[in-house]
């Protein structure tokens, strides 16, 4: 009897234990995201959301630009590769190691790619740091995300879509272009967005790659001019280098209000990815359980 | 007729297209590693160090020029430090994180499926740099007024920001691992009359555990490849740490602190390509240990069925 008491008890104990350590890190990450967000905004001064060299808007131009730019070279390799693996691979040596390739990819520590970027693609060029770099950089460590989603995305159609189209006559590659990739498209969709959020956040691989200075002119619009926002070939600092380089540097007076801005966008531009996300795949959900 | 010709040429042209985004893969792969094999062993070959020396001795001080052995290049400092700083996090993370994941699918699934997974992935997505920041303006001070230290950068706070932000990865592929686990399990447990606690702790969890250890390696290797939140605030100095209260370095701070001072080809260039190469083989051994477990997990369920 004494044994299922302290059983019992035992139990209980665990319970509220569970509840409070859950409760407790629930509540830490919520706190973390609404004090970045709160922190950063509280600071801000009108003089910081403007296209300036004491605003932060050219840096979130440059993030985006760049992360469209290597999403732009990611993509079509990505999702190539994954289908390759999903409908055209045999089972075999070169599949394996394809997938080992992959793997080797996605664990690669972001400063290793950097490191790498900077040989390859800086010294090895004899260009100075610019955002085409940066971006194929971020485009290595975009590759395993958007292949593996896109390979279990195609791996998980039925039989049935295949059958049927090939039975309509369809050779593979047209199945393949109008009746599979149509029909996981939300997930690729997903892959994707998933990794543009790491590019968005990427730092480590664009420190030696896509450099630490912004200096454009948006009334020049000649796209050879390295003053010009949209030329790729010109140094361009993201927002998350340019916290980065409020801990190294810190020229201006207000660099922390600066990095904490800076921190707060980066927060909410990977929030509101990821909530995009979840809602995608949501629908995905319900659609395939029987919604539609 | 000549339509169909056409067809297949498409046919052939995009199965060529295809499969060359997928050699691409192993050419890139294979590239970054010749890369770093090849400025990283310079290291030796060029310069004559010994592996031993690159690995066990304390001294650091490379030279900036091109020929020569001068300087040393003994890396343990960074190793030691990354060691420590990775291994704090882990065991500061690994508990909460296996409690959370069991909060959320023994305890209670509806409030962890609907609610609180979501936002532990969410939280897998915030970039690294904005925990640094915020580990630098907030638990740097934290740390020295409450343990009243001359400096807050430390191994202690170097390893809190790595935990919070591994917490969320180890978590998700915990969670996963544990609502892998059959009901059945669960249910001719409760059968034979144990409570919930026992079944976690006899049951449960030992039918999850190549999944946790998978969770855990992995948030181990991000937290090692992790550059800039921990250079943030671990500070800078390059001495063993005496206590986890006192600063030092890691392989991966170094080289992003000091990598843009250095002269592609030096001796100081070389010796920081050498830590990368490090990096990249503990990277490989992370996931040869990953296969390694899940095959032995395998096994282990397969046996028993």
């Amino acid at each position: 009897m004494e044994k299922i008491k302290q059983a019992k008890l035992e139990d209980k104990i665990m319970t509220i234990v569970f509840y409070i350590v859950a409760g407790f890190f629930l509540i830490l990450l919520l706190v973390f995201a609404s004090y970045v967000i709160i922190k950063g905004f509280s600071g801000a001064t009108s003089q910081m959301f403007t296209f300036t060299s004491k605003g932060v808007l050219n840096q979130l131009f440059n993030t985006i630009y760049l992360v469209l730019l290597s999403l732009l070279l990611s993509c079509p390799l990505g999702i190539g590769a994954g289908i390759y693996l999903a409908e055209y691979a045999k089972r075999g040596k070169l599949t394996e190691t394809i997938q080992i390739c992959i793997e080797t990819l996605s664990s690669l520590p972001s400063i290793v790619v950097g490191l790498f970027g900077y040989l390859a693609f800086i010294l090895m060029t004899g260009m100075k740091w610019n955002l085409f770099a940066g971006a194929l950089a971020v485009s290595i460590l975009c590759l395993p995300l958007i292949t593996t989603t896109t390979f279990d995305a195609v791996r998980a159609l039925p039989d049935y879509y295949r059958y049927g189209s090939m039975g309509l006559g369809a050779t593979k590659w047209q199945t393949t272009y109008h009746v599979l990739i149509p029909s996981c498209m939300p997930r690729i969709v997903t892959g994707i967005i998933l990794a543009a959020g790491r590019g968005f956040g990427e730092a480590a691989a664009l420190l030696y790659t896509s450099g630490m200075s912004t200096d454009i002119n948006w009334s020049n619009w000649n796209i050879t001019s390295p003053l010009c926002p949209l030329n790729p070939f010109r140094p361009g600092e993201t927002l998350s280098l340019h916290i980065w380089a409020s801990f190294t540097e810190a020229t201006a007076a207000n660099a922390k209000d600066i990095a904490n801005l800076s921190s707060a966008i980066l927060m909410i531009l990977v929030l509101m990815f990821n909530i995009t996300v979840r809602i995608i795949s949501k629908r995905i959900d319900e659609r395939a359980g029987g919604g539609k | 007729m000549q339509l169909q010709k056409g067809m297949f040429r498409k046919e052939y042209f995009w199965k060529w297209l295809i499969s060359v985004c997928g050699i691409i893969m192993i050419v890139i792969t294979i590239v970054i590693g010749a890369f770093l094999i090849y400025k990283g062993s310079y290291t030796f070959t060029g310069f004559g160090h010994s592996i031993g020396e690159f690995l066990f001795s304390a001294k650091f001080s490379p030279n900036d020029s091109y020929s020569g052995s001068n300087g040393s290049v003994g890396a343990a400092v960074f190793i030691v430090g990354s060691v420590l700083t990775c291994g704090l996090a882990l065991l500061i993370s690994t508990p909460f994180s296996l409690a959370a994941a069991i909060f959320m699918t023994e305890i209670s699934p509806k409030f962890g499926n609907k609610f609180f997974q979501p936002a532990v992935e969410i939280f897998v997505g915030i970039p690294s740099i904005v925990y640094g920041w915020t580990g630098l303006t907030v638990l740097v001070p934290a740390v020295r007024d409450v343990f009243n230290l001359p400096y807050g950068n430390s191994v202690f706070t170097a390893a809190l920001v790595l935990a919070l932000m591994i917490f969320p990865s180890i978590t998700s592929v915990a969670t996963d691992a544990i609502r892998g686990v059959p009901s059945s399990y669960r249910d001719a447990a409760y059968g034979m009359g144990s409570t919930r606690w026992q079944i976690i702790k006899n049951v449960v969890l030992p039918a999850a555990s190549s999944g946790i250890m998978t969770g855990i390696i992995l948030g181990l290797a991000r937290a090692f490849g992790e550059a800039l939140a921990v250079a943030m605030v671990i500070g800078k100095t390059r001495v063993f740490p005496k206590n986890i209260f006192s600063s030092t370095s890691t392989l991966t701070s170094v080289i992003a602190s000091n990598m843009g001072n250095t002269f592609d080809g030096t001796e100081y260039n070389s010796a920081l390509w050498s830590m990368a190469l490090l990096l990249f083989i503990i990277s490989l051994l992370f996931i040869f240990l990953i296969h390694f477990i899940s095959a032995k997990g395998e096994k282990k369920a397969n046996g028993k069925d």
